[in-house]
C-alpha cells in the first residue's frame, strides 16, 4: 500500500536504504516531466504526514501549479528546489492551507501540528518587540518553555534582545523557535537560510538535521539553492510550476530536466556536498566509473 | 490664571480621553504600515461633515459611514495591479479632501466654519460630545483589547500569523472600523487634517524609549495627555487653535525624542 513506483515523489522516499546504493537508474523514466497522464487518481497515503494529490492553482490566468502529488512523512527530510516563479512558496501555501488549489487537494494527517518558519522575515522597526515577547506573542507561552526551545535552537543567549537588532542567522534560529513551540509533527522552512552567512547556512542546515533526530520531524525545506541542503536531505523535488523530477539528491542532481532549470554549474557545486563517491553519474543519470577518487560527479563529460 | 471654566473642563476631559484611546490605536496604525491609509480615510472624512450638515443631522454617523467607505474602496484598489497603492491613496486623500472641502462650503453657504472642521474645535466641545468620547472610546478600547495580539501578530509578520490561525481579513476589518469610529469621534475635537497626527505622532515620540510593544502604547498615551495639557494651555494664554497646539507640542516631543535617540546610537 505504502510503495507506489508511479507515484511523482518516486519510490526511493520509501525505500532511501536502496537510493544509497544507487540502484535509481530506473527512476527517472517514471519521475520526469513527460509523465502526468494519471495525476490526481492515486490514493492519499495513510502513512504521510501530509499529502497533495493534483494539486493545480490557476492565479489571475496563469497557471501557477499543475499536477502536484507529494507526501511528507515523518522523520524525512524533503526539500523542493526551482527557480524564481517556480511556485515554492504557493505550494507550501496551499500545503499549510493559505491557498485554496483550483483542483486536486491536500490532505493532512488528523491533528498535525505544522510549525512554519516563512520567508523574509523582517521586522518593522517601529515595533519594539524582545525576543522572549515575540516567542510568547499569541498562546503565551511560558518563561521557562522559551529558555528551553531557544536552547535548543542555540539561541539562548539573545533572548532578551529586539528583534530588529538580531543578524540574519539569529533571526532563522528565533523563527524556527516560535515554529517549534507547539511541538509540530512537521517543519516548513521557505528559504531559511536567506540573509545568513556561509557558515551560518551550513550550521542552520546541521541544526535543521539534528531537530529531525531528536524530535522525530518531519522537514519540508524550501530553496532555490542546493548548496549545502542536499547532504541533509532524504528526497529533493524539483519544481518547476509541475513536478519536474525528484527522488534522492543525487539523483536529481544528475537529472537532465534539473540540468537544464539549473545549468551545470550549480548541478557541479551541488556534488561537492556529497559524501564520498566512487563513481560518476553521465547525463542520462547511469552510473559510470569515477576517473579518479574524490572528482566531482557530473564534470566535464 | 487658569480659571476651569466647564468648557474648559469638557475640553480637557475631551482630549484627555481622546489621547488615551488613540495612542493603542495609533501604535498599532504605525506598526502596520497603515499611516497614510488612515490619513486618506480622515481627510475623506470631511465628505461626511457635509453630508452631515445636507442631512441637518449629528456629523458622527455620517462620518463613520463615509470613512468606511473610503476604507473599503481603498482595500479593493489595493488589489489591483495596475497603480500602486501609494499613488493611489495620494489621489484619493487629495481628491476626497477636494470634495469634502467643495461640499461643505456650498451646502450650508457661508454660515459654516470650515475652519472648525479641518483643525477642530475643542472649546466648542458639548456634553453630547463627551457622551460620544467616553461611550465610543470606551468601546474602542474594548474591542482594541480583544484585537491587541493578533494585530500584532499581523504586525510582526503577516503570512506566519495567517499560517498560525490569525483570520487576517477579519482582524484587519474590525480594526479599519476601529479606526473609523476613533476618527468619527475625534474629528470634532482636532479636526480632519490632524486627526491622524494625533494618532500616530504620540506614537514615535515614544518608539525610542520603549522595549516592548504595551509599553510604547502607554507612553505614547501620556505623551499625548502632557500634548494636550500644555497645548491647552498655550492656546488658552496666546489665543490660538487648541486642536493645532496641542499637535504642536506632540510633534515638538515626538522630535526631541527621536532626535535625541539618534544622537546617542551614533556616540
Amino acid at each position: 500500500m505504502t510503495e507506489r513506483p508511479g507515484e511523482a515523489a518516486g519510490p526511493v522516499g520509501a525505500a532511501p536504504a536502496a537510493a544509497h546504493g544507487h540502484s535509481h537508474a530506473h527512476d527517472h523514466a517514471g519521475d520526469c516531466c513527460a509523465d502526468h497522464g494519471g495525476a490526481g487518481t492515486r490514493p492519499f497515503d495513510p502513512t504521510a504526514l501530509i499529502g497533495a494529490r493534483g494539486l493545480k492553482i490557476v492565479r489571475s490566468g496563469r497557471t501557477i501549479l499543475s499536477d502536484i502529488d507529494l507526501d511528507i512523512h515523518a522523520r524525512e527530510i524533503l526539500t523542493l528546489i526551482g527557480p524564481n516563479g517556480a511556485g515554492k512558496t504557493t505550494l507550501v501555501r496551499a500545503l499549510l492551507g493559505l491557498e485554496r488549489p483550483d483542483s486536486g487537494s491536500v490532505r493532512r494527517r488528523p491533528g498535525l501540528r505544522i510549525g512554519y518558519v516563512p520567508q523574509r522575515f523582517e521586522i518593522d522597526r517601529t515595533l519594539p518587540m524582545t525576543v522572549a515577547r515575540f516567542l510568547a506573542l499569541g498562546d503565551g507561552a511560558r518563561k521557562h518553555r522559551i529558555a528551553s526551545v531557544l536552547e535548543e535552537v542555540g539561541a539562548a543567549r539573545v533572548v532578551n534582545q529586539q528583534m530588529s537588532e538580531l543578524s540574519g542567522g539569529e533571526l532563522q534560529r528565533v523563527v524556527l523557535a516560535r515554529a517549534l513551540l507547539n511541538d509540530p509533527q512537521l517543519l516548513v522552512l521557505d528559504e531559511p537560510v536567506r540573509g545568513v552567512d556561509y557558515v551560518g547556512e551550513a550550521e542552520l542546515y546541521a541544526l535543521i538535521g539534528r531537530l529531525r533526530d531528536t524530535r522525530g520531524l518531519g522537514v519540508l525545506l524550501i530553496s532555490h539553492d542546493l548548496h549545502v541542503v542536499m547532504a541533509q536531505s532524504d528526497r529533493v523535488i524539483c519544481l518547476n510550476r509541475h513536478v519536474c523530477c525528484s527522488g534522492v539528491p543525487e539523483t536529481v542532481a544528475q537529472h537532465p530536466e534539473y540540468m537544464r532549470l539549473f545549468g551545470p554549474e550549480q548541478a557541479r557545486n551541488f556534488a561537492v556536498y556529497q559524501h564520498h563517491h566512487d563513481h560518476r553519474h553521465d547525463l542520462a543519470g547511469e552510473p559510470a566509473p569515477a576517473p579518479s577518487g574524490n572528482a566531482p560527479p557530473g564534470g566535464e563529460q | 490664571m487658569i480659571e476651569l471654566e466647564p468648557f474648559l473642563l469638557r475640553a480637557f476631559a475631551a482630549a484627555l480621553a481622546l489621547a488615551v484611546v488613540a495612542a493603542p490605536l495609533g501604535s498599532l496604525v504605525i506598526w502596520n504600515r497603515m499611516a497614510y491609509f488612515g490619513e486618506t480615510v480622515s481627510q475623506a472624512s470631511l465628505i461626511g461633515i457635509a453630508l452631515g450638515l445636507a442631512l441637518g443631522i449629528d456629523i458622527t454617523a455620517p462620518v463613520i459611514l463615509v470613512t468606511l467607505v473610503v476604507a473599503g474602496i481603498l482595500i479593493l484598489l489595493s488589489r489591483q495591479k495596475i497603480v500602486p497603492l501609494d499613488a493611489i491613496l495620494g489621489l484619493m486623500h487629495h481628491g476626497a479632501l477636494a470634495l469634502g472641502v467643495i461640499l461643505t462650503l456650498s451646502l450650508r453657504g457661508p454660515a459654516v466654519d470650515l475652519m472648525s472642521y479641518l483643525f477642530g474645535d475643542i472649546f466648542a466641545v458639548t456634553t453630547t460630545d463627551l457622551y460620544w468620547v467616553y461611550g465610543g472610546g470606551a468601546l474602542v478600547l474594548a474591542v482594541l483589547a480583544w484585537l491587541w495580539q493578533p494585530m500584532l501578530r499581523l504586525a510582526v509578520h503577516e503570512e506566519l500569523a495567517s499560517a498560525e490561525g490569525v483570520d487576517r481579513d477579519v482582524v484587519k476589518a474590525v480594526f479599519i472600523v476601529l479606526l473609523s469610529l476613533t476618527i468619527a469621534i475625534a474629528i470634532k475635537i482636532v479636526g480632519a487634517l490632524l486627526v491622524i497626527a494625533f494618532l500616530i505622532v504620540p506614537a514615535v515620540a515614544a518608539r525610542p524609549f520603549s522595549a516592548t510593544p504595551e509599553r510604547m502604547a502607554v507612553l505614547a498615551a501620556a505623551i499625548a495627555a502632557l500634548s494636550v495639557l500644555l497645548g491647552i494651555t498655550l492656546s488658552l494664554n496666546f489665543d490660538v487653535p487648541g486642536g493645532p497646539s496641542i499637535v504642536l507640542f506632540m510633534a515638538v516631543i515626538a522630535a526631541l525624542s527621536v532626535g535625541s535617540a539618534a544622537l546617542t546610537r551614533r556616540a
